[in-house]
């Protein structure tokens, strides 16, 4: 019998395997950004330990880091954390890109961007969005601060082998859809749960069609179905993605990987414990209207009635999403005004998104009172925004265009959307006060956003981009 | 970690789905460099109005559950990021033991890490653990070695992970148990396929 992707990738990685016990997994890349890592170097000082291995770790700061007025950190906090991981890079000998750096950029962008990502390892970073790595057929999760520093103390983690699930996308997607919209259409469909337990292997020939950076889009927001990790198996786009990147290998070298990695894909016979199968007709550019990223509905539709769910404590959790996010039931989803837009985060950050946002624009002007604020996922994808003069089409547009980093995707730094205030927001997580307590966040694509920064409300990018529907 | 084998307390009942780790610890309060200190910020929009004026219909913020170390939720439990400074401040706030009918998968392996004890029952005993500690204080006893739960006069059994029960029950550091390993991870690494 055929091995799935995961069942393969896994196996390859058991350092120790014992009854009663979980695998001991061998890790191949840790990346660590200035948050959830002061706490494990901190670990490793007062156990007197050293980073097992600083040549398969890779740092880089964007949580933080100011989007404006750089190199300047008003909050003093901040600044602390940001340093903290600079002296401990220094101390334990960790390659980092920090702010102002060329490789600098959101953690789960500069990892495939450097070719660091590859198929086949086993990537961690204490940061749930590590699933995002997964669409290069790497299996990818996020870990707590103690699992950050077990990986630095040993290169390895324990952990029980997950099940596998199948989220088949079958047919073709339509006009103006994006793999934005399958992602938030899966969680719709299927529910923020569906993935507990799980590693999710994303296939069908909707999937195979997507570029690398569309897949990472749909690979990030696995978490947000519950999966501990999303993947997609590789395949000539993966490798063609990878040539030539920085971390790479080079040459002859190369080709050999690309024999390894082609090997890694699911067999024509493989089987999951679970499959789940959505078909591209059914999808349309989405937009959320609740507090979880399952509470979501196509730019045609409405915001539901409480008569749609058979379930009181369903309905409980409607008419609390819908008190947050102070909507009524039933209004058209069109209807929704925004005063914020928000293109960034690990989601959506990257050249294809920020081209695609770009195109929505067609001379028009971001609304009178909407703030919207494009922010590239690295400094290497505003350097070739810039060098494209996507920059340009943004500012003439009325969009502030700013430096790479987490941004408004959690407001941790100054990028915050004021209480009461609605944002359409590209990035993943719509969960209250996400992006600034009291904020109101409403997930969407990058043309999506772009098309309701011009519009001051939704609306279907489909009509904007003056093709039939 | 400390160790954790029998707890007695009262239950805290929340009565939520899906509560987020954003819920758990907002990120303003993430930029701290230490494991302590965050018990004060947790739930912290739960707890606190714009003017951090408390809320008082939050069950937190009710005085009849002061001291209590159980805390009684509902499905998919953490949520989200994965932020270890949720169960940080759960376990700092003063929990030992969260009990809901799932948890999410980082979160839940996170709890282990801390010596907090994540216990997964059934979705009706979970709710009747819900309504009663509403009603009244609801006296809960946790025994871990045997895998029960004591309130209302029932008693309910749960299922956990034999490896975790001993690192909890032992408050073993499992860094440390790691290192037992090194021969074999040196071997692993030695045969190991890597482009780097
Ligand atoms: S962009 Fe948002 S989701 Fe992605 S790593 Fe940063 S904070 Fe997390």
């Amino acid at each position: 019998m055929g091995k799935n992707i995961i069942e393969k990738v896994w196996q390859q990685h058991i350092v120790h395997e014992e009854a009663g016990k979980p695998d001991l997994l061998y890790i191949d890349l840790h990346l660590v950004h200035e948050v959830t890592s002061p706490q494990a170097f901190e670990g490793l000082r007062l156990n007197n330990r050293k980073l097992r291995r600083p040549d398969l770790t890779f740092a880089t700061m964007d949580h933080n880091v100011p989007t404006q007025n750089l190199p300047t950190i008003n909050d003093p906090i901040a600044k602390k954390q940001i340093d903290t991981l600079a002296e401990n890079c220094k101390e334990f000998g960790v390659e980092l890109a920090d702010m102002g750096h060329p490789d600098q950029g959101i953690v789960h962008v500069i990892g495939p961007q450097l070719g660091l990502t590859q198929p086949g390892k086993t990537i961690v970073c204490g940061d749930s969005h590590t699933s995002t790595h997964g669409a290069f057929g790497a299996i990818a999760f996020g870990i707590g601060t103690s699992e950050v520093e077990h990986v630095m103390s040993t290169q390895t983690l324990w952990q029980a082998k997950p099940k596998t699930l199948q989220i088949e996308v079958t047919g073709e997607l339509g006009f103006g859809v994006t793999a934005k919209d399958v992602i938030l259409a899966i969680i719709a469909k299927f529910g923020i749960d569906v993935g507990t337990g799980h590693i999710a292997e994303f296939t069908g020939k909707a999937i195979q069609k997507l570029t690398m950076e569309e897949r990472m889009t749909i690979c990030n927001m696995s978490i947000e179905a519950g999966a501990k990790a999303g993947l997609i198996s590789p395949d000539d786009t993966t490798v063609e993605y990878l040539r030539g990147r920085k971390f790479a290998p080079q040459g002859e070298a190369f080709e050999e990987a690309t024999l390894y990695w082609k090997s890694l894909a699911s067999d024509a016979d493989a089987t999951y414990d679970r499959t789940v199968t959505i078909d591209s007709s059914e999808i349309e550019p989405f937009v959320t209207w609740g507090t979880n990223p399952s509470m979501g509905t196509g730019i045609s539709k409405t915001v539901p009635t409480s008569s749609a769910y058979s379930d009181e404590s369903d309905r409980q959790a409607l008419s609390k999403a819908l008190k947050y996010m102070d909507l009524q039931e039933g209004t058209p989803i069109e209807d929704i005004e925004i005063q914020h837009v928000f293109i960034g985060s690990c989601t959506n950050s990257r050249m294809h998104d920020l081209r695609a946002a770009a195109a929505v624009i067609q001379g028009g002007k971001v609304a009178p009172g909407v703030r919207a604020i494009v922010v590239p996922g690295s400094y290497s994808v505003k350097q070739q925004a810039e060098a494209e003069g996507l920059h340009q089409l943004f500012i003439d547009a009325g969009f502030e265009w700013r430096e790479s980093g987490c941004s408004m995707c959690l407001a941790m730094n100054e990028d915050v959307v004021p209480a009461g205030e609605r944002c359409a927001s590209t990035s993943n997580r719509n969960f209250e006060g996400r992006q600034g307590a009291g904020s109101r966040t409403h997930l969407v694509s990058p043309p999506m956003a772009a098309a309701a920064a011009i519009a001051g409300h939704f609306v279907d990018v489909r009509k904007v981009m003056n093709v039939p529907v | 970690m400390e160790p954790i084998n029998i707890v007695d307390s009262i239950v805290t009942p929340l009565n939520r789905k899906n509560v987020d780790t954003d819920q758990i610890i907002s990120k303003e309060f993430l930029k701290r460099i230490e494991r302590t200190g965050f018990g004060q910020y947790v739930f912290y929009h739960w707890r606190f109005d714009e003017n951090h004026e408390k809320i008082e219909e939050f069950v937190l913020n009710q005085p009849k559950y002061d001291g209590s170390t159980v805390l009684v939720a509902h499905d998919n439990f953490g949520c989200g990021s994965s932020r270890e400074h949720a169960p940080w401040a759960i376990l700092d706030y003063g929990f030992h033991v969260i009990i809901a009918p799932s948890f999410a998968d980082i979160f839940h392996n996170n709890c282990f890490k801390n010596g907090i004890l994540p216990i997964v029952l059934p979705v009706k005993q979970v709710e009747e653990l819900l309504e009663k500690g509403e009603q009244e204080t609801l006296a809960i006893s946790i025994h871990l070695e045997a895998q029960t739960v004591k309130a209302g006069g029932k008693t309910y059994s749960f299922e956990i992970d034999p490896y975790y029960k001993k690192m909890l029950i032992n408050g073993w550091d499992e860094i440390s148990l790691t290192f037992q390993y090194e021969e074999e991870i040196a071997k692993f690494e030695e045969k190991s396929k890597q482009f780097v």
